[in-house]
């Protein structure tokens, strides 16, 4: 076989393997979207879990879910921007910044049920958190950590050099440069990393299993008694997450038409994800113009 | 004194809040590196409990095919054989990256170098969205359609290694890609054009001067790849059939460390031999994913000097 000839083979054979894998994708997506479809509704949205019949739905795992990004959030978000001032900002000694980013480069390898375990182990053990939403939305801020400030460092080191020290040069001092130039300036990119994480935390399921517990109680969305236990706002509850949920019906299989149920959610959380994508990106791009004037 | 030199000679309101503003970025920081150190720590305690508290012997753990840690053997020692969930964990990984990476590697070859209009508007958006899918959702549709399918061709239940290893497969599919994609366009163009110029052909430029170039960059998707395919939990555990016994064929019901843990961390008592023997399995996680974690740190040095 001559080189031409050769060539038009593996030219073929890339577009082959490569048709391959977009039918695989594509099948992927469209199953998502046809098996759940049927089952996406009002009804099924808004009610409570069944534990053993079916009609059940996913009221209270959609809002433990958001509630408990909410909560991770509060946390991860002040602490990666600390983190990443420092590691941009502030960091003058080489050797230092690479242990320390190397300490967070294995966090972010970590695989999620190991940091799951180790939540269960301080947060639900030592701590006495017991299975709750706060011992989830800790344990999920761990998981988080590494992503987002990488992101962050990263946004903070496209602000160009000139503008740090234009800021000094005006006599404001590092910390002022910091908050009133430099975070101004990279907000569109930070928000993006803060947005695309939070779509895959909402995912999350394995480190929240021995966290955040297996089991939604009833919620009473009516109740706004911090301390009660069926308060959805109380968070020392239980909190069974819409992930969770699809492994547990799944893998105990106690209600009759799990796999209706496990469809009609894992749409919901492939949509929910989806949606944090396309907000990152158009969020990211309005702000841009907006802060830039263009 | 006069209001004027008193001034001067205090601290400013601004070098007040820089001193302040370091200092807590400084914390969160220390926070961080404590929280790394706390994990290993932690994770390092309680996984060595099972050898030096329970007697457990780190021979039987790893060469054992018997895991029943709450009963003790002839020499008075707890039967620890881990092996059929480490040669678990191996075979799904190895099999899903083998099966991944040509694939992969095609159509990053596609995006990059044969069509990069169409890979861009038609590829790219799928593989992102892809990467951002939950993998409790991979698991579920491994349940729903790869069970079945292998059940078909293969006969039994359809739970097993090759049922694991082909979720995985289109889970770190995406992943692997992308990360190929960065690696080649990463390779400066004027490679390319001097081997076109030196009369090779299309294919024999992707292979000698591209695929090469890249080499680093791509083997650091693989492992990254393959640290990801070996620390998922979820989708195996629904797919491999959790039983923990040597895999006889891929087709028979096996396990992995990640569904081991997950399937019984919730039924064992803290501070017995049953839970320890599960605490030195997260600690073979761990460490597997450090040494993933060594291994990319190495190429990215070698990619770094060529």
């Amino acid at each position: 076989m001559n080189p031409k000839q050769a060539d038009k083979l593996m030219t073929f054979v890339i577009y082959l393997m490569s048709s391959v894998i977009i039918v695989i994708l594509m099948a992927l997506l469209i199953y998502i979207l046809v098996a759940g479809l049927p089952y996406v509704n009002w009804h099924f949205l808004t009610s409570a879990a069944k534990s053993f019949q079916s009609g059940g739905g996913i009221g209270a795992q959609l809002f433990n879910s958001l509630y408990l990004l909410v909560l991770s959030m509060l946390v991860s978000i002040p602490l990666s921007l600390g983190i990443a001032i420092y590691l941009s900002e502030y960091s003058q000694n080489i050797r230092v910044t690479t242990w320390i980013s190397s300490a967070i480069e294995v966090l972010s390898s970590l695989p999620s049920i190991v940091v799951g375990l180790f939540g269960f182990l301080v947060f639900v053990v030592q701590f006495k958190l017991s299975f709750s939403i706060l011992s989830g939305a800790l344990t999920l801020t761990i998981f988080n950590l590494p992503l987002l400030v990488r992101s962050m460092e990263d946004a903070l080191q496209t602000v160009s050099l000139s503008q740090r020290e234009a800021g000094l040069a005006l006599g404001l001092s590092r910390w002022e440069t910091v908050v009133h130039v430099i975070i101004p300036e990279c907000l569109p990119a930070i928000i993006t990393g803060i947005i695309l994480s939070a779509g895959r935390v909402f995912g999350e399921a394995a480190a929240l299993i021995y966290t955040a517990g297996q089991s939604a109680p009833p919620l009473d969305f009516t109740n706004w008694n911090v301390l009660s236990l069926t308060s959805p706002l109380n968070p020392l509850r239980p909190a069974e997450t819409l992930a969770v949920h699809i492994w547990k019906v799944n893998s105990e299989g106690l209600i009759p038409d799990a796999s209706a149920v496990s469809s009609g959610a894992s749409l919901v959380l492939v949509v929910v994800v989806l949606v944090f994508n396309v907000l990152a990106r158009y969020l990211g791009n309005k702000l841009y113009k907006h802060m830039t004037g263009e | 004194m006069d209001p004027i030199a008193k001034n001067l000679k205090q601290r400013s309101l601004s070098a007040k809040i820089e001193t302040k503003g370091r200092l807590i970025t400084q914390l969160c920081t220390v926070l961080i590196v404590l929280l790394v150190l706390a994990i290993f720590g932690f994770i390092a305690t309680k996984g060595l409990t099972l050898f030096f508290h329970d007697h457990g012997s780190l021979w039987s753990f790893f060469s054992g095919t018997t895991w029943s840690p709450d009963k003790v053997d002839s020499h008075r020692q707890p039967v620890i054989g881990a092996l059929p969930m480490i040669v678990g964990s191996f075979t799904v990984t190895l099999l899903a990256v083998l099966v991944a990476t040509p694939f992969a590697i095609a159509a990053a070859i596609f995006m990059t170098e044969i069509s990069p209009q169409k890979g861009n508007k038609i590829l790219q958006p799928v593989i992102e969205l892809l990467v951002g899918i939950p993998s409790v959702v991979y698991g579920f549709i491994g349940l729903a359609v790869i069970v079945p399918f292998v059940q078909k061709i293969a006969g039994g239940s359809g739970f097993g290694i090759l049922a694991g290893a082909l979720v995985l497969f289109v889970m770190i599919l995406p992943t692997i890609t992308s990360m190929t994609v960065d690696a080649l366009k990463a390779v400066p163009r004027y490679y390319r054009e001097a081997s076109l110029a030196l009369g090779a052909t299309r294919w024999q430029t992707i292979y000698k001067v591209t695929l090469r170039a890249g080499a680093p960059g791509i083997m650091t998707a693989v492992i990254f790849g393959m640290s990801r395919a070996f620390g998922e939990a979820l989708a195996v555990q629904m797919v491999i059939g959790n039983a923990i016994l040597m895999p006889s064929s891929l087709t028979s019901p096996s396990t992995t460390l990640t569904s081991v843990l997950t399937m019984n961390m919730g039924n064992t008592v803290m501070g017995t031999t049953s839970n320890d023997a599960l605490w030195t399995l997260a600690l073979l996680l761990l460490l597997m994913s450090l040494v993933f974690n060594i291994v990319i740190k190495y190429l990215a040095k070698r990619g770094a000097l060529s």
